[in-house]
């Protein structure tokens, strides 16, 4: 014990600069759970490397961005920052040296964090140990890599505007807004993009694929959004990662893993209030293909042999385990990626401390061919009350491609 | 030479059933927890995925799961006069490999013993007199009742999300449970699985002779469950992959299901997996263990000093690091001195083939555990006096899988191979059933354990020799429970029966039971048990051992039940040993 206080003490000794004042435990707290708001980490991290280190390859259309290192590094992350630089970068999306960054760095959303809270999140990341990575800051193409491009982008696209409390509504939904438009960055996934990359404001959080996932409508919309869910049921999500019907899985799984379970229930209360009462945005829902359609019979064979003997004949699903497929949000939404991702290749649910089981389903990739997945998730999307457009058997080959290996023909045959 | 690690608080040998509840309640208080496994890490997701776990031929027929005997094997033979040889191809009983142990690949039957069974010895003296028991035998009373374990009973069960039916609660009898069980507290956390056809005719048929059939405890459960770690399990399937798979489901209890997901999040937890314990260490006086040795994947010794060492391995396997460690005096038969090794004994089956002439069985709809029960036989639930043997068994009619290529019961005579052979398979499947006895097996004087004198394992260790026979108390026990078999089996219906009797030597190759106990007993003597009530060795305080190795003979029914029940009412041990170290028993 008292060996390892006195290297504990050394290090302190030798790395005092970068270091956040130790006795200043509580703005510590206070940005760590800031920072977890934030989940910096999911980011900042690579797979296997150190928390915060960063090295974490971005894949955005323009082109690969390899997150940066933001550990108290002099050298190689952000041990010689200054707070003032470090707000600029939060605010106004803007390196150390003035450079421009790009926004797969989330700034247009960082922006409405106040100042006092980017404090908090520089005086925690100090006092995290510094760690020396190198990371490559220039993988985009030309003319991508060109940083003054974003000057131009930032006119088009970014308009910086602290965050501003409506006074008609309550504390919490503020509070809630406060966190979904600013730290939580959901609108970041959520929101469609432009063909610049840009979040699209007047369909914030409408739903959008990103990385060949689906990040389903979260307005309060009834057919594929929030509609149906209460406010308790949102923060059961966020909090446990499931619900009585679904589970969280692909990049929200991570979300839901090393953020939001480990965020306040207050916080969280305020943030489904604000989703919830925000108002309902989306397409209309379609007329239900007709169970004769041979798509629904072939899909509903399938589904049969492959699916309900977890799922249930009826898409009830069992609690905590299968999810729910009847009137699932993510099944419904027009964009049916997720859904055929999951059938092609699995997917493992988010464990948390209550419900650490993190469930998962294996991968049917190798065994049904591309009409065969069309046509049982045709058929999922259009049963049990459930309304959605067909999925043709092109768009299953053409996300297999980028997410799956072929079919194996003598086990599809 | 084995290089020093870290201490730790607790070591942990084998991370099944007894090591993942023990590694679990002793991290989440905070102190620093290793497990260390010979075999890989198992994961329902990756390892038992839908696509590839029910596979017959890789894990059924190829063991792919099992102990590979070039890991660890040991040498049988019957009795004392003969040279035991090592089993070279697991037969008669199948060890588990790897975390989640033979908790992965069981059936799923989770019993409580019956509580004249824990004063087994006391109540066959009382009602009969010493001329009940038979020759040479060593049968005596747990040191632990009943009612004492009950609370630790209910823990396991609830952990397991157990299907049954109570049939005695706080001694109010139930309907449609055991009558015979002991009082519980409460009934189980999910209702009885639903049972087929053949159980129906046997609830019909037993219940017209006067038995009380009751649906069987089971661990592949009824309905969707959460158990008190948080842990969710999904209802079972009835797919009948259960015995040798690991389960694809989340619908059998294992500690892939059931604990290793809130283990796994403990800070203070470690597991080192495909590493193989050596021996425990002792301090120079030899009343202190101070760790483990063990070798690595890559061959490298390492030394992991801690001050509580809890044996978590097989039932065999512990006895065998008790004999290679020095800890406790070795069972010698010559004497009749000594206790490590001492005791060990098995299982019976017996029972009786049914052949209806028309019938629609559906034996694949099946479950490890699924199927009804009568009790009426076993233990001392009838009168024993005009048997002549000690022991019961529970009788049975299950379906436990239908699976292509290792069921397939022909009538007696058929060939076993050919046209005539696939001619009667096919007109047998679907109207064959059976009724089944699982048996008690005693203790005596040459059923035991001990180091072999010629065989040596890859590490140059002595294996472990088994020698073993059924005695005449068993097969008068089991002979006459598979009458009583036939004449359910006739009652159900059946054309024409075949009895199963238990008869000649025992033999290793034909797979009978993996229900082996004893070894390492419990007691109240140190001169006849190597453990204390609490499963703590008598001869080194930081030493407990879990598992039905402590178990002074075995009663008639599967053991994990009992062995559950056991860790939990020991860890209240540990944590007693943990604020006051030493002998929690004064011998």
């Amino acid at each position: 014990m008292r060996l390892r206080g006195v290297i504990l003490f050394a290090a302190l000794a030798v790395s005092g600069s970068a270091m956040a004042d130790p006795d200043n435990y509580v703005i510590g707290m206070r940005g760590r759970e800031l920072t977890t708001v934030g989940d910096c980490v999911a980011c900042h991290t690579a797979p296997g490397g150190a928390s915060f280190a960063g090295g974490l390859a971005l894949a955005t259309p323009f082109g690969v961005i390899m997150t940066p290192n933001i550990t108290p590094d002099d050298a190689t992350g952000i041990g010689r920052w200054s707070k003032a630089e470090f707000s600029r970068a939060m605010h106004e999306g803007r390196g150390r040296n003035g450079a421009y960054l790009y926004p797969a760095f989330p700034y247009p959303y960082f922006n409405k964090v106040s100042r006092e809270d980017t404090d908090a999140i520089y005086d925690y990341l100090r006092t995290l140990a510094p760690i020396t990575n190198t990371v490559n800051r220039r993988t985009l193409p030309f003319p991508f890599s060109i940083r003054t491009l974003m000057a131009g982008w930032n006119t088009l696209f970014f308009k910086p505007a602290p965050f501003e409390p409506d006074p008609q509504r309550s504390a919490e939904f503020n509070r809630g807004a406060y966190l979904v438009q600013g730290l939580g960055h959901c609108g970041a996934c959520h929101t469609p993009l432009n063909a610049f990359g840009a979040n699209k404001p007047a369909q914030f959080l409408q739903g959008n694929r990103i990385d060949d996932w689906t990040a389903p409508n979260i307005t309060n919309d009834p057919q594929a959004g929030l509609g149906k869910w209460s406010v308790e049921e949102v923060v059961q999500y966020l909090k446990t990662g499931q619900t009585r019907s679904t589970i969280a899985s692909g990049p929200m799984r991570e979300v839901v893993e090393d953020s939001t379970s480990k965020m306040s229930d207050d916080d969280l209360k305020a943030m489904a209030v604000y989703l919830k009462e925000r108002g309902a945005a989306g397409r209309s829902a379609p007329a239900a293909i007709a169970a004769s359609d041979p798509r629904m019979q072939a899909g509903a064979a399938i589904f049969t042999d492959t699916c309900g003997a977890c799922h249930a004949r009826d898409g009830t699903g069992v609690e905590h385990m299968f999810p729910r497929l009847a009137g699932d949000a993510i099944i419904k939404q027009a964009d049916p990626t997720t859904l055929i991702r999951i059938v092609l290749t699995g997917v493992r649910g988010a464990g948390t401390d209550a419900f650490p089981t993190s469930p998962a389903m294996p991968s049917f990739g190798y065994r049904l061919d591309d009409r065969q997945v069309a046509a049982v998730v045709t058929y999922i999307r259009n049963s049990w009350g459930n309304a959605a457009s067909a999925v043709e058997a092109e768009t299953v080959n053409s996300l297999r491609s980028r997410v799956a290996g072929p079919v194996e023909r003598s086990a599809a045959q | 030479m084995a290089r020093r690690l870290p201490r730790k608080d607790v070591v942990i040998v084998g991370l099944g059933w007894t090591g993942s509840i023990l590694a679990y309640e002793l991290s989440r208080t905070g102190l620093d927890v290793v497990a260390i496994e010979r075999g890989p890490w198992r994961d329902t997701a990756t390892d038992f995925n839908i696509g590839t776990a029910p596979d017959e031929l890789r894990y059924a027929v190829r063991h792919d799961i099992f102990l590979r005997p070039k890991q660890e094997t040991l040498t049988m033979r019957n009795n004392p006069s003969q040279t035991a040889l090592p089993i070279r191809k697991w037969g008669s009983f199948l060890p588990g490999n790897g975390v989640g142990g033979a908790g992965v690949h069981w059936n799923g039957q989770t019993w409580r013993f019956l509580p004249d069974d824990f004063r087994i010895r006391s109540h066959m003296m009382q009602r009969y007199g010493d001329a009940i028991f038979p020759e040479n035998h060593h049968i005596q009373d747990w040191p632990v009742s009943y009612d004492e374990l009950e609370p630790y009973y209910d823990k396991f069960e609830y952990l397991a999300g157990i299907s049954g039916k109570a049939g005695n609660i706080k001694g109010q009898i139930q309907p449609g449970g055991n009558p015979f069980e002991g009082a519980r507290d409460r009934d189980y956390p999910t209702p009885p699985l639903k049972q087929g056809y053949a159980q129906g005719l046997f609830t019909k048929a037993a219940t017209g002779l006067g038995l009380h059939p009751f649906p069987r405890p089971s661990a592949n459960i009824s309905a969707a469950y959460t158990n008190p770690y948080g842990c969710s399990m999904a209802p079972c399937t009835y797919c009948g992959f259960c015995e040798r798979f690991g389960c694809a489901n989340y619908s059998k209890a294992s500690p892939q299901t059931c604990v290793l997901p809130a283990l796994v999040r403990e800070p203070t937890f470690e597991a080192r997996t495909e590493c193989e314990v050596m021996k425990v260490n002792l301090s120079s006086d030899g009343k202190t263990a101070t760790g483990v040795t063990y070798v690595d994947r890559s061959g490298d010794e390492w030394e992991q000093p801690a001050d509580v060492v809890l044996l978590c391995a097989y039932a065999l396997f512990n006895v065998r690091l008790l004999l290679l460690s020095g800890i406790g005096k070795p069972y010698d038969p010559d004497k009749n001195e000594g206790v490590v090794g001492r005791n060990y004994a098995y299982q019976t089956g017996s029972g009786s083939t049914a052949f209806f002439e028309e019938a629609k069985f559906n034996p694949f709809a099946a479950a490890g555990s699924l199927g009804v029960a009568a009790d009426d036989y076993n233990s001392d639930n009838f009168d024993h006096g005009p048997h002549g043997f000690v022991g019961g068994a529970s009788i049975t009619s299950a379906h436990t899988n239908g699976r292509p290529i290792q069921y397939h019961p022909t009538p007696r005579g058929t060939p076993t191979w050919g046209s005539q052979w696939k001619k009667a398979v096919a007109s047998t499947y679907q109207r064959v059933t059976s009724v089944g006895a699982q048996g008690s097996v005693m203790s005596y004087r040459n059923n035991y354990l001990d180091l072999d004198p010629t065989y040596k394992d890859p590490l140059g260790r002595p294996l472990m020799r088994m020698t073993f026979d059924y005695q005449d108390n068993e097969r008068k026990m089991a002979n006459y429970m598979a009458d009583r078999c036939d004449e359910i089996a006739k009652a159900m219906g059946a054309k024409q029966t075949q009895v199963n009797r238990l008869t000649g030597p025992w033999s290793v190759v034909p797979y009978q039971s993996t229900h082996n106990t004893g070894g390492a007993v419990m007691g109240s003597d140190p001169t006849t048990s190597v453990l204390n009530r609490y499963l703590q060795t008598w001869d080194v305080s930081n030493v407990f051992v879990m598992g039905a190795c402590a178990f002074p003979q075995n009663a008639g029914y599967n053991p994990t039940g009992t062995v559950g029940a056991l860790t939990y009412w020991s860890l209240d041990g540990i944590r007693k040993y943990l604020k006051s170290p030493g002998p929690l028993v004064q011998p």
